[in-house]
């Protein structure tokens, strides 16, 4: 029972990155109609903000040391982060400390502007393109910004530690008789992407301009000849799941060091997603996200690769082969969506 | 080579152009005359340095290819000559090899062998290199030395750590510095028993392809020889990012050690990920938990920050070593790029000097005169202790690093601390082993 | 002649003389000259272009024509080069059975996945074979590599082992791929003043398979099939409400593009005898497409010139390394000469992916029709507009 329980939250939190990733493009899908291939992109830019965040912070002043020797027999250079200098070593280590949770209101407004550069200065001319046009260019755009990021900050990953508070391990369900174990950052992991999940729905049900843009996704024309800048407000949207898939990345930092292709590792697995949820429904992306991280969860245990060798690496294609197959809209995907 | 035969003189047929250029059929012959593919000609020489320079192994291949430029420097009598001067050879002088000045030329592997080959062939063919070394993963390896062996080139492999380097897929052609995963089996599993008993539980996590398997095959050998129970071994794919689904059932399965069989990223995540499921704070049994990396790294150290704090594993050399060697080669690498080298970038600076020297003391290029040097060759000086090139393999044979992840680096070069110098008599095998068997050297290929 | 018209057969002359004539062409620079860097005249890289040559312009029979956008064609690549690879261990270094092989191999292994994928159009298409391809990839890496049952050899590649039945091997054979005694290596040197041209075997014999592969593209696209085809691409629904059923013309599209890249795979392993797993990458499938987008998707010659890019790019593009640039630009004053190499240098070398994906999402968005539009508009502005129409129907159209 411990077992399945802690596959299940595994499945969660792989899912939640899934889903915030597949709810993004879902978004742009939707308002736009464009197929964004360089959203992974986005989802690794947030993951290097908060590694920029932490560099920032540790920008450091040198004092020679006599007393110590470097690797080359010469006095050591101590470094002290300014921050420290200014708040004093205890306060200046705290802040050091909370880099990432930090980082995500640092992220916000770098990915809106990401998201509102990357729509005007080159999605915007692709409205009337091809999908596989758009596909395309997103795709060299993504390779672009990859090698950026790899030219500034190298190969390797770079780790993003969670503050000391929150990285240990919590018990959970201990209420109910069951003692499973599960590092607390992932939980906090797994209900980030729930709130946030929840606040992108809210946002569009509850608020005005979301009523305006879901109409708009609706039917983009009427809203259009109602005299609503239907554009800008679209505009905003992709600012919007940039954002999402920014604070997706931001948030998985502690759980694997970013590297710079950890965006092409989520963007093949979030398409498959997207289509299994079914092109152009957001609650589908979401349910596909977690449903296939649970799956893909359950595919990795010992009993299932003993079962069929090799099938944890095939699952979630496998699924998305079978879903595509007896249900071509995907599971919650609507009619006359991406069927031209 | 070639033979003639009827259907050439159909191919002739076919074009006119083709027909001509295949009137003398030759077979990689830039100087057929010398005997050997790319003898160098005039008063320069040919290096390819082959190296990872995009892909996940890129900062690897980066620092491999600055010990590959110190190295060509000190060749050439330029800088401090480092290593030069504690090498117990003395044939290099410092004026090039055998008087001719060392050129190189780069490329990129991609560690895809499809493109390490290419970029190989690249330099053989339209370079006219004499040698290609290089390397940051065994696959790669493995593929470039058969290329070399059917071209007729030396190949002094990079970092290259699976056990089929030197053993299934060996080649004459082809010489290893660095260790293998026997070696490291070998030297970690006295320091496994002194440290945690003999007594252990393990349960392997294992990278799903070659190298993971025999390194996984040696460690666990090493280990049940002490009296380890091994309880599992799970593979996983190695596209794999997130490992918890695969840490999640070691701590029910009754194990007490986890063994990492991963390189790369692979081991920055799955340690992480193993450090925050808080299986370093478990006890099971009254015995505390413990984390094994069998292949360590500096680079990859530092991608795990601090989950590498006081885990055991092995590795080829680090800077931190006390003899003349090492000393002077993290003196005149140090100087020049400002940070200690990492162990690729000294398996690549010895195995440039190692084959400058065999080339000085053949006094010929010759591919099949260097193998006859190389064969069998003792030395010292290049900062692992006596060593041993051995002739049944191309295998070296050398003292092995055992090191733990530090408590309390000093800076962030600081990170690992050597445990135990494994003396070479400990990690020696026949060259008959079984986790070695199944291939053969063959004949030294000149090319030509 | 050929059954071709005028303006085809002259595009396949000049297919023709330029791939006979490579060596030469591809070589312009003198061996010892500051500017040899940039030669791409040496076997390997020749007879990349033209293997490439060869899965783009298989590639293009689906894309081209049907507007179908297949993520999975590496894998028909692999699939192929493992057959050949499979034959030389079996029966010997000839190479016609491996290539015969990895055809048939390919075909069947298109036909299956076709049958299934071609089920969706549009993007679920592109998923569904890039979750074929990537199984593949996954199997082939790992679990059919397993000692028990070791199809492929995994990380590090099939190969052939001394132990390897070889049945119609002989002693007086070459030890490596050859077409009857041919060795695939073979290579004649000419030096001529300071230039250096090289003539090989393996090389010849690609190019005279890529002359065939082009005409028979030039056949089809200009067949009733091929009109089927592009009738698909632009408008699908329309085809099906006329009665017609047009999953018989798309299937064969895709199986006879998964032939060509079948037969790309085998040559691979003909001119060099290992095949590796990460040819089945979906990386390795997003290359076939980027070369013929960079090429202009739906004409005849584009994919070819832009596998040759795109090959030349990684061949050439990340050999230039730091202290190449210190070379070139070493006549610069020193402050100067630093300043020029710290611009540069993030796009050469290891920074060649970026300058590749720069002229990638550039030749999206301003040339469409790729480096052949481009060509059409450079010889538009010079030859003013009446030579224009014959400019355009010289080399085809995108058949959209």
């Amino acid at each position: 029972m411990d077992a399945i329980i802690l596959q299940i939250l595994n499945g969660l939190d792989k899912g939640s990155a899934y889903a915030l990733i597949a709810l993004g493009l879902t978004l742009i899908f939707g308002t736009l109609g464009v197929v964004n291939f360089a959203h992974g992109a986005l989802f690794m830019i947030g993951a290097f903000c908060s590694v920029t965040l932490a560099k920032l912070l540790n920008l450091s002043f040198e004092t020679v040391d006599p007393t110590q020797k470097d690797f080359l027999g010469n006095p050591l250079k101590v470094k002290t982060p300014y921050i420290e200098s200014w708040f004093g070593p205890e306060v200046g280590a705290t802040i050091i400390d909370w880099s990432v949770p930090l980082a995500i209101l640092f992220a916000i407004p770098i990915m809106l502007v990401v998201g509102y550069v990357m729509e005007r200065g080159l999605i915007k001319h692709f409205y009337k393109r091809p999908h596989a046009d758009q596909i395309l260019v997103t795709f060299g755009l993504a390779i672009v910004l990859q090698e950026i990021i790899k030219f500034y900050f190298g190969a390797n990953p770079i780790q993003t530690p969670a503050p000391d508070a929150l990285s240990g391990v919590a018990s959970v369900g201990g209420a109910v008789g069951l003692n499973i174990a599960y590092p607390i950052w992932r939980l906090c992991y797994i209900a980030f992407s729930l709130l946030l999940i929840g606040g992108a729905f809210a946002f569009l049900q509850f608020t005005t301009f979301g009523m305006v843009v879901r109409a708009g996704m609706a039917d983009r024309e009427t809203v259009q000849l109602l005299g609503i800048d239907i554009d800008r407000r679209f505009t905003i949207m992709f600012g919007l799941a940039a954002a999402i898939a920014g604070l997706a990345g931001v948030m998985y930092g502690p759980i694997n060091a970013p590297n710079y292709h950890m965006g092409m590792d989520f963007l093949v697995l979030s398409f498959v997603v997207v289509v299994v949820g079914g092109m152009g429904s957001l609650p589908g992306a979401v349910l596909a996200g977690f449903l296939l991280g649970i799956l893909e969860a359950f595919a990795s245990t010992t009993w299932a690769t003993t079962t069929i060798p090799g099938i944890n690496q095939i699952i979630i294609y496998l699924v998305a082969i079978i879903v595509l197959l007896t249900r071509p809209r995907g599971l919650m995907g609507k009619k006359g969506v991406m069927e031209d | 080579m070639t033979k003639t035969t009827m259907s050439r003189r159909g191919v002739l047929k076919t074009g006119a152009i083709a027909g001509a250029g295949l009137a003398l059929p030759t077979y990689l012959s830039a100087a057929s005359h010398a005997g050997f593919t790319n003898a160098p000609q005039g008063d320069t020489v040919t290096l390819g340095f082959n190296v990872p320079q995009s892909g996940p192994y890129a900062d690897e291949g980066a620092d491999e290819l600055r010990a590959y430029e110190l190295a060509v420097e000190h060749l050439n009598g330029e800088g401090d000559g480092g290593m030069l001067n504690t090498f117990s050879s003395k044939a290099l002088e410092g004026n090039g090899i055998l008087g001719k000045k060392v050129e190189y030329v780069t490329g990129d592997t991609q560690t895809k062998s499809d493109a390490a080959r290419a970029s190989a062939k690249s330099m053989i063919e339209k370079d006219g290199a004499v040698m290609i070394t290089g390397g940051s993963s065994s696959g790669v390896a493995i593929a470039v030395q058969g290329l070399c062996q059917e071209a007729g080139v030396i190949f002094m492999a990079g970092l290259t750590h699976s056990n089929d380097t030197t053993g299934k897929d060996k080649k004459a052609n082809g010489f290893r510095h660095f260790f293998n995963g026997y070696m490291s089996g070998a030297a970690l599993a006295p320091v496994l028993e002194s440290q945690y008993g003999s007594d252990r539980k393990a349960y392997h996590l294992t990278a799903d392809y070659t190298w993971g398997w025999t390194q996984q095959e040696s460690i666990a050998a090493a280990t049940e020889a002490l009296g380890w129970e091994t309880v599992n071994n799970v593979l996983t794919p190695l596209a794999q990012t997130d490992f918890s689904s695969y840490i999640a059932p070691v701590l029910n399965s009754g194990a007490d050690v986890l063994v990492l069989n991963h390189y790369g990223g692979n081991m920055v995540n799955s340690l992480t990920n193993a450090v925050q499921f808080g299986l370093r704070e478990k006890m099971i049994d009254g015995k505390q938990f413990e984390i094994v990396v069998p292949l360590f790294s500096r680079l990859m150290a530092r991608g795990a920050g601090e989950n590498i704090k006081g885990i055991l594993g092995s590795t080829n050399w680090h800077w931190s070593l006390q003899d003349e060697g090492s000393k002077a080669f993290v003196q005149s690498f140090g100087t020049k790029y400002g940070f200690p080298p990492s162990q690729a970038a000294h398996t690549c600076y010895v195995q440039t000097l190692l084959y400058a020297d065999a080339v000085a003391r053949a006094g010929s290029f010759n591919p099949c005169a260097v193998v006859e040097a190389l064969e069998g060759f003792e030395f010292d000086g290049l900062g692992n202790g006596p060593t041993l090139y051995r002739a049944e393999d191309h295998q070296c044979f050398k003292d092995v690093l055992v090191v733990r992840g530090k408590e309390n680096p000093t800076s962030e070069f600081d990170l690992l601390e050597v445990v135990e110098v494994t003396p070479r008599a400990q990690v020696e095998y026949a060259p008959d082993h079984p986790m070695f068997a199944g291939g053969t050297l063959g004949e030294c290929n000149p090319g030509a | 002649m050929f059954g071709l018209t005028k303006k085809d057969l002259s595009l396949l002359g000049i297919v023709a003389i330029l791939t006979m004539a490579a060596p030469f062409i591809l070589n312009p620079f003198p061996t010892e000259s500051a500017m040899a860097q940039f030669n791409a005249g040496y076997p390997d890289l020749m007879q990349k272009f033209v293997i490439f040559g060869i899965f783009a312009i298989g590639f293009n029979i689906l894309f081209g024509l049907t507007g179908y956008l297949s993520f999975g064609h590496a894998a028909f690549l692999g699939v192929g080069s493992y057959s050949c690879v499979w034959m030389f261990k079996l029966l010997g270094y000839n190479v016609l059975p491996g290539i015969a092989l990895s055809i048939v191999v390919s075909g069947l292994f298109a036909l299956l996945i076709g049958v299934i994928t071609l089920r969706r159009s549009g993007i679920y298409f592109s998923i569904l074979t890039l979750a074929f391809a990537q199984m593949s990839f996954a199997l082939a890496y790992s679990v059919l590599s397993n000692p028990k049952f070791n199809l492929t050899n995994g990380e590090t590649g099939l190969q052939v082992y001394a132990d390897d039945p070889q049945w119609f091997h002989s002693a007086n054979l070459p030890d490596l791929p050859h077409l009857f005694g041919l060795s695939m290596r073979a290579t004649h040197r000419m030096t001529l003043g300071g230039w250096e041209f090289q003539f090989n075997a393996g090389y010849y014999m690609c190019a005279i398979i890529m002359l065939v592969c082009f005409y028979l593209a030039i056949r089809i696209f200009r067949s009733p099939f091929g009109l089927m085809l592009r009738a698909v691409k632009s408008n699908q629904q329309r085809m099906n409400y006329t009665g017609l059923n047009s999953r018989p013309y798309t299937l064969a599209a895709f199986v006879i593009s998964g032939m060509y890249a079948g037969l790309a795979g085998g040559l691979l392993s003909a001119v060099d005898p290992l095949a590796g797993a990460e040819r089945m990458q979906w990386t390795a499938s997003g290359e076939v497409v980027l070369m013929t987008i960079l090429g202009g998707a739906g004409t005849l010659i584009g994919p070819v010139l832009g596998a040759g890019l795109i090959k030349y790019f990684e061949n050439i593009f990340s050999k230039i390394n730091e202290s190449v640039l210190h070379s070139w630009f070493g006549f610069l004053p020193d402050g100067l000469e630093d300043f020029v190499i710290t611009i540069v240098y993030p796009f050469v070398g290891k920074g060649w992916h970026l300058t590749l994906g720069l002229i990638f999402m550039l030749v999206v968005i301003f040339l469409p029709g790729g480096l052949i539009e481009g060509g059409q508009r450079i010889g538009r502005l010079f030859r003013g507009k009446k030579a224009s129409k014959a400019g355009k129907s010289a080399t085809t159209e995108p058949a959209e």
